[in-house]
């Protein structure tokens, strides 16, 4: 990576459901401008990780900053400094995008001219200049998200948390949304993803592996690949998920 | 403030976006007020009565004694003068006052005949009819059963007063605006904010820089000011298509309204954080209120006649207060100062939803 400075840091981070552990003392540093991949079967403890680092969620034990703001104590500090986009698609499917647009511009605090020059640039980067003023209703689901994750950056964060982004989506959208989700870091903005989709795990600069509320792996995916002696990041996880007793959210 | 007109504008369009909910805004108001100019009749008990006796024989203490005896009434007090009638209205809950003229045994008597006025608190028309139907029933009884004795009858003078005319819709304007205002403003508040959480928009907010208070608020005020354009479209339509007068201030009604507005607000955002679903907070708005509103507010069935556990829970529904503030300015056109009470009541229990809601509200999912 270009530079080393440190995004994300968690130190032993953990939450607890009653006697279920979600996340069990993880311990991991983001840094700057990359894509790190947050990886882990269904139930592993993803959601809950990121949940907790965009201040959805309080953390039982265990202590992370992000973009150099403690999660306890400056949740609004983060909150100017971070975008998320959900599992569920989220926008508002009774506005039109150029309505979304304006909307999320508006609660991040953007002068209206930047929101028209925004809205202006993002509706012809999408391709969407027919649907500008439809219904989001009525967009394919690829188009959707796209939508959502340029509304998701739209006030230019440090930070992007973008939790299963592609969830159902065809492999040529999929790979569209990552030419977008890498133009965002060409800008410097780093991307915190999870997913579930090993052939999205490639396109990552690290990746960390979650089984069972703890992380196992975190490096590259060529050296992963190395260590494992595997071909794909596939086997990779099948190789680190064999051992995992939760099964589903 | 540039956070919070986005905010508002973005809710303005779901409103106008969504057709259905936007005929049961306008379109709930107009069928009511509709519906409701059927008004029921009831039998009421227990009334409350002044009596103001100027002969003060043997006669009229008969009469008074009968009066008494019946179920229907409960003499408060006795009056000296026919002055004191206008404020024993004003004061308390008196539904009729009934005068005896001086000399009255002696008229009956010599033969030149004499009236007894009865003068009825009409802005309620059904229980003022009933009320002086039962009153001169009474009268008529007492003259029956002395038949021989009076060689003159008594008639009865009964006067309606407040609502000369009777009128129903004087009595059901004020229930429609306050079941109309309950409805909608807890229907729409809790149904709008539950819809972010079940859409998954709520998450987005949450994570935006945006105080959640001011999320809540910035949801409120849509309603709130479609709320108070409700209230001009019942108020024209009372005035215009019923013929009702407005008495009082104007602007009294309106701050009043607003108050039941922000509680019924305060009470919507208690249910939205109770669920997750818009269909459950649809059912509990509903059943929770719909049912409530109608029957402890006194416009439909009277509160009078109720049992004592019901009436006690009555005074927990917020549009009972607001249905005797309505009635008090815009029938009898009376001020603060005979309101005021009613007024506390409204704001303490819009104050306790207000907290009850605030320390529910999350801000973290958990």
């Amino acid at each position: 990576m270009m530079t080393k400075e440190v995004v994300i840091k968690t130190e032993k981070l953990t939450k607890r459901f009653g006697d279920f552990i979600a996340t069990n003392e993880i311990s991991f540093d983001v840094y700057s401008g990359e894509i790190f991949g947050f990886l882990g079967a269904n139930g592993a403890g993803k959601t809950t990780a990121m949940s907790m680092l965009c201040g959805l969620l309080t953390p039982s034990s265990g202590n992370a900053t992000v973009a150099g703001y403690d999660i306890y104590k400056q949740t609004e500090k983060i909150k100017k400094n971070i975008g998320y986009m959900s599992q569920k698609f989220s926008l508002y499917e009774d506005l039109t995008p150029r309505e979304n647009i304006r909307f999320f511009g508006g609660i991040y605090g953007l002068s209206d001219k930047e929101i028209r020059e925004k809205s202006g640039r993002l509706i012809e980067q999408l391709g969407l200049a027919s649907e500008a003023d439809k219904l989001v209703v009525s967009l394919p689901l690829g188009w959707k998200q796209k939508l959502a994750f340029s509304v998701a950056i739209i006030h230019e964060p440090k930070i992007v948390f973008l939790d299963e982004p592609t969830g159902g989506v065809d492999p040529v959208t999929r790979r569209q949304f990552w030419e977008l989700i890498y133009d965002a870091s060409d800008r410097g903005i780093t991307i915190f993803v999870t997913t579930h989709y090993m052939d999205e795990a490639e396109y990552c600069n690290r990746i960390s592996m979650m089984v069972d509320g703890v992380i196992k792996e975190l490096d590259s995916p060529a050296n992963l690949k190395e260590k494992y002696k595997a071909a794909t990041m596939d086997e990779v996880f099948f190789e680190l998920a064999r051992g995992a007793v939760r099964k589903a959210d | 403030m540039k956070q919070f007109l986005s905010f508002i504008s973005k809710e303005f369009h779901h409103v106008f976006r969504d057709r259905k909910t936007l005929l049961l805004l306008f379109g709930m108001p107009v069928a009511q007020i509709v519906l409701f100019g059927f008004a029921l009749t009831n039998e009421i008990k227990n009334s409350k009565i002044v009596i103001c006796d100027y002969s003060k024989d043997a006669v009229t203490q008969k009469i008074i004694e009968k009066i008494e005896a019946s179920n229907y009434f409960e003499i408060e007090k006795s009056l000296k003068s026919d002055k004191e009638i206008e404020s024993a209205f004003k004061a308390g809950d008196i539904k009729l006052a009934i005068i005896f003229p001086s000399q009255f045994q002696q008229d009956i008597m010599r033969g030149t005949g004499t009236k007894i006025q009865i003068v009825a608190d009409a802005s309620d028309p059904n229980t003022a009819t009933t009320l002086t139907n039962y009153a001169s029933g009474i009268i008529r009884d007492y003259q029956s059963e002395n038949g021989g004795m009076l060689p003159m009858t008594i008639g009865t003078n009964p006067r309606m007063i407040y609502n000369p005319e009777l009128k129903g819709s004087t009595n059901f304007v004020p229930g429609v605006m306050a079941l109309v205002l309950m409805l909608i403003c807890v229907l729409m508040t809790s149904a709008s904010i539950v819809r972010e959480k079940e859409n998954g928009t709520m998450e987005i907010l949450l994570v935006s820089p945006m105080n959640p208070m001011l999320v809540i608020i910035s949801k409120a005020i849509p309603y709130f000011i479609l709320s108070l354009i409700n209230l001009v479209v019942i108020l024209l339509l009372s005035v215009f298509l019923l013929d009702m007068e407005i008495k009082g201030s104007l602007l009294l009604l309106f701050a009043e309204s607003a108050l039941l507005i922000i509680t019924a607000l305060c009470l919507g955002l208690l249910i939205s954080n109770s669920t997750n679903s818009q269909q459950s907070a649809m059912i509990i708005s509903l059943m929770g209120l719909l049912l409530p509103t109608m029957m402890f507010t006194g416009f439909m069935f009277p509160l009078e006649n109720m049992p004592r556990p019901l009436q006690i829970i009555s005074n927990l529904v917020p549009s009972k207060w607001y249905y005797i503030i309505v009635k008090n300015v815009m029938i009898k056109g009376l001020g603060f100062s005979y309101i005021w009470k009613e007024t506390l009541v409204l704001v303490a229990m819009t104050m306790v939803l207000l907290l009850l809601s605030f320390k529910n509200f999350k801000i973290r999912l958990a």
